[in-house]
């Protein structure tokens, strides 16, 4: 790369130089990214086929099926014990070259991997949507929004008032709300579904005013008002949960960031000069903190995908993670695989953004050396 | 040394590092005091749960909870024939004995069962008995006749003629003041019972011993599940093992990550660049459905739990972290230093580059227990726990299966509860007033 003081910096050039930079970094986070993605899905596959066992456990239990099927069939009662076993053999080979159970395991897996990284998920052994669908597509499809509703809710909230708090504190540092949060922050030792539990038993048994669980009243209220309304009240619970389990440490930590860079030269600077407190928070507390601050929010995000299963089941939120825990439950494995492909293109999607966008935000990315 | 000893010296000065250390202190010294009165093949036994527990009432509160709320619910007890009331008199080829069990009974409120428990001792022919009850009003209800072969539990509650009889659950019925009222009007009634059981032996030296179990509505100091059993040997058993378990997945994962990250900071080249590879690929890796699906396909052994948290923690995205502590402390001088004398590689690493950033590392360490304590919890409550051991989570996961908030049996979820969050609360208030004390860069603020 070429290094800039031997060049006269013309502006037009520096942006093109920034750009050209910023798409072999993303050029090569992308391929290591996609590599990532292949390895852990691939790990995945080895672990929920159980190194092969599983496919043992499906053929036992097909041939127990097929013997079922052949023994309750009329049609076949007349035929010698000989002649029955030979059909029962015979349909346990088709249905196992059907599924492809004769080949060795390693090659299946590769064949599964290559399906998993195109998204091609295949259909489930057991489940269905509750449309009646067997792809493994549609199943995740539908309970896909359920997720990014209340977590994404609940998330956003924590995120912007724990930010907003924590700017207004950090300039009343050492007063009675401040130290009620240092106070407060080791609450947050306890994950959202053991407050969940509280907040269930307070206002679902003992003060019953909001619902228990699930998402949405029974039956579905036909109106489109009156559905959301019904949503929005088995979102409270659950956004209350996470919100307490997290708001306070959220706080706390963003406190002491901001704490710590107020008190720079420059900050010090500016207010020397006069300028009037917002402007300071703005240009000299926020500018320069912000990549720090994206970053935790993306890792917010990352943290969201994978800490679903828990919340979910607590609440009964038809979600992703409940979707997951009942797929292992019936050992449904292109189900599982395809929850889990989801959750890793998830994480490398937020963390490609991440990288892009800490490379917008923070210079030294683009003027450091390659 | 001296940073440390100063440091705890600054560390008196935080009442929440004090409340900390007594709340951790408080759950070593239960998990030491249970470990010892109880040991773990007996509470592993117990907990199976089965006729140990036969004298137990199901689902029963906590004694001092009901008598704080000023309640008088009654609690279990056993009535054993007092020896001068017993009689006997003998005739040609056997015994009549008269066994009179009396009781006084004075709780708001019945009983929620009632068991009688028989015992023969006998050659040949079993003995026969007859049942009758004596309420302080005066009547008599007669409760069936039996013929006792060993032991024999009667399940008078279950008596569903007697229940036909009454108009109600035979405990309620035999313990109400007024016999017509409707069902739901029925009040206890206090006084001196009895159960009169009136025995023939058919041998001359036959025995027969009587008990009846009048159970309660609470229990002890943590009362009962579903099954009888005892939750105080859970909510005991469950701390050493919560606390073991936070203990060993933290020192797991954050000396091992500590390790490879000083290792990969060290050789750099090929080495860190595999180390910062796994990393990303773990990063990618769902911690909580890959347990889950451990659990479900492979075991639930709170152990191999243990081994796949450390697998999967030992390449976490504390790895990242260690290395920006780690990277500037390579070029120290004294590090060159150790160089220049000849010091191995293994050596500087572990004995110069790992002690530097540990004083940084210990609060996190300390918060970061409760997380695994929470963990165990969380997969106990998916009902992925370790089917044998009797742990917090468990109880939880019992309680939702049997919906005790549903039914009210608000102590099964709470008592549970409240250790976790004193264990989750007892760490993070130490850690946070630690993080203060050896974080240079907070300790200014």
């Amino acid at each position: 790369m070429a290094v800039s003081a031997e060049h006269p910096v013309v502006p037009g050039r520096g942006l093109l130089r920034d750009l050209r930079r910023l798409a072999v970094f993303m050029t090569k986070r992308i391929v290591a990214l996609f590599l990532t993605v292949v390895v852990g899905v691939y790990l995945t596959i080895l672990v929920a086929n159980m190194g092969g066992k599983v496919d043992e456990l499906r053929r036992i239990q097909i041939e127990s099926t097929v013997a079922e099927e052949v023994r309750a069939n009329p049609d076949f009662n007349d035929m010698s014990s000989q002649e029955r076993n030979e059909l029962i053999n015979e349909r346990v080979q088709l249905e196992v070259e059907r599924l492809n159970l004769d080949e060795p395991f390693i090659w299946r897996s590769f064949d599964y991997l290559n399906q998993a990284i195109w998204l091609n998920l295949g259909r489930a052994e057991q489940m269905s949507s509750d449309r009646g669908s067997r792809d493994v597509y549609d199943i995740i499809g539908e309970r896909l929004p359920a997720t990014i509703l209340l977590f994404g809710t609940a998330n956003l909230l924590i995120f912007f008032s724990s930010v907003f708090i924590a700017l207004r504190l950090s300039r009343r540092y050492g007063s009675p709300a401040d130290r009620a949060v240092i106070g407060l922050a080791p609450t947050s030792a306890a994950p959202a579904w053991f407050y969940g539990i509280f907040l269930i038993l307070f206002f679902a048994f003992i003060a019953p005013i909001l619902p228990a669980g699930g998402m949405v009243d029974v039956p579905p209220p036909q109106s489109m008002t009156a559905y959301g309304l019904s949503v929005l009240k088995h979102m409270v619970l659950p956004v209350l949960a996470m919100f307490m389990s997290q708001i306070f440490i959220s706080i706390y930590s963003w406190r002491t960031f901001f704490l710590i860079h107020s008190s720079e030269d420059y900050v010090e600077m500016a207010r020397a000069k006069g300028l009037p407190e917002g402007r300071v928070e703005r240009r000299y507390i926020l500018r320069p903190t912000l990549a720090p601050i994206v970053t935790s929010f993306l890792l917010m995000l990352i943290g969201l995908w994978s800490g679903a299963i828990i919340l979910e089941q607590v609440f009964n939120w038809p979600g992703l993670g409940t979707l997951l825990f009942q797929a292992i439950g019936h050992r449904d494995t292109p189900v599982i695989i395809g929850g889990v492909v989801i959750f890793a293109y998830l994480l490398a999607l937020t963390v490609f953004i991440l990288d892009i966008l800490y490379a917008i935000l923070d210079p030294r990315v683009r003027v450091g050396p390659e | 040394m001296n940073r440390w000893t100063e440091g705890l010296y600054q560390l008196r000065q935080y009442p929440s590092a004090i409340a900390g250390a007594l709340l951790i202190l408080f759950l070593v010294l239960l998990s030491l005091y249970t470990v010892i009165t109880i040991p773990y093949s007996q509470a592993i036994e117990q907990w199976r749960g089965g006729e140990i527990w036969e004298r137990n009432p199901v689902n029963a509160g906590p004694v001092w909870a009901d008598r704080l709320t000023g309640g008088n619910a009654p609690a279990t007890f056993t009535v054993e024939p007092r020896d001068e009331a017993v009689e006997s008199q003998p005739f040609k080829g056997g015994q009549r004995v008269s066994m009179p069990l009396t009781f006084d009974y004075t709780a708001d409120g019945f009983p929620s069962e009632l068991n009688l428990f028989l015992s023969a001792d006998y050659e040949n022919t079993a003995p026969f008995i007859r049942l009758t009850w004596h309420t302080p009003d005066g009547r008599t209800i007669p409760l069936g006749n039996h013929q006792i072969t060993g032991d024999r539990r009667i399940s008078i509650s279950q008596d569903w003629d007697l229940q036909r009889r009454l108009g109600a659950l035979p405990h309620v019925g035999l313990f109400a003041e007024e016999p017509t009222a409707a069902a739901s009007q029925r009040e206890v009634q206090a006084g001196t019972y009895r159960l009169q059981v009136d025995a023939i032996l058919f041998e001359d030296d036959a025995e027969l011993d009587a008990e009846l179990v009048v159970y309660g509505q609470v229990h002890g100091i943590a009362g009962t599940d579903h099954q009888r059993r005892s939750l105080l040997l859970a909510l005991l058993w469950g701390t050493p093992i919560a606390l073991a378990f936070g203990l060993l997945a933290t020192v797991g994962t954050t000396v091992t990550t500590l390790v490879i990250a000083a290792v990969g900071v060290w050789y750099r080249g090929w080495v860190d660049a595999v180390i910062q590879r796994l990393t990303e690929v773990n990063m990618i890796l769902p911690l909580l459905p890959i347990l889950v699906m451990v659990g479900t396909l492979y075991s639930t052994s709170i152990w191999i739990m243990l081994g796949v948290v450390i697998l999967l923690g030992i390449f976490s995205a504390g790895i990242k972290m260690y290395r920006a502590m780690l990277l500037p402390i390579r070029e120290a001088p004294y590090i060159e230093a150790a160089r220049s004398y000849g010091a191995s590689n293994g050596r500087i690493v572990m004995r110069y580059m790992i002690p530097r950033v540990l004083p940084v590392l210990i609060p996190n360490f300390v918060t970061l227990i409760p997380t695994f304590v929470f963990l165990e919890a969380s997969l106990a409550l998916l009902g992925l726990g370790d089917p044998s051991l009797p742990t917090w989570g468990k109880i939880l996961n019992d309680a939702q299966d049997q919906s005790a908030l549903y039914h009210g049996f608000f102590y099964w979820v709470l008592e549970p509860a409240l250790l976790l969050m004193l264990t989750g609360l007892g760490f993070a208030m130490l850690g946070f007033a630690l993080d203060r004390v050896f974080n240079p860069r907070l300790r200014s603020i």
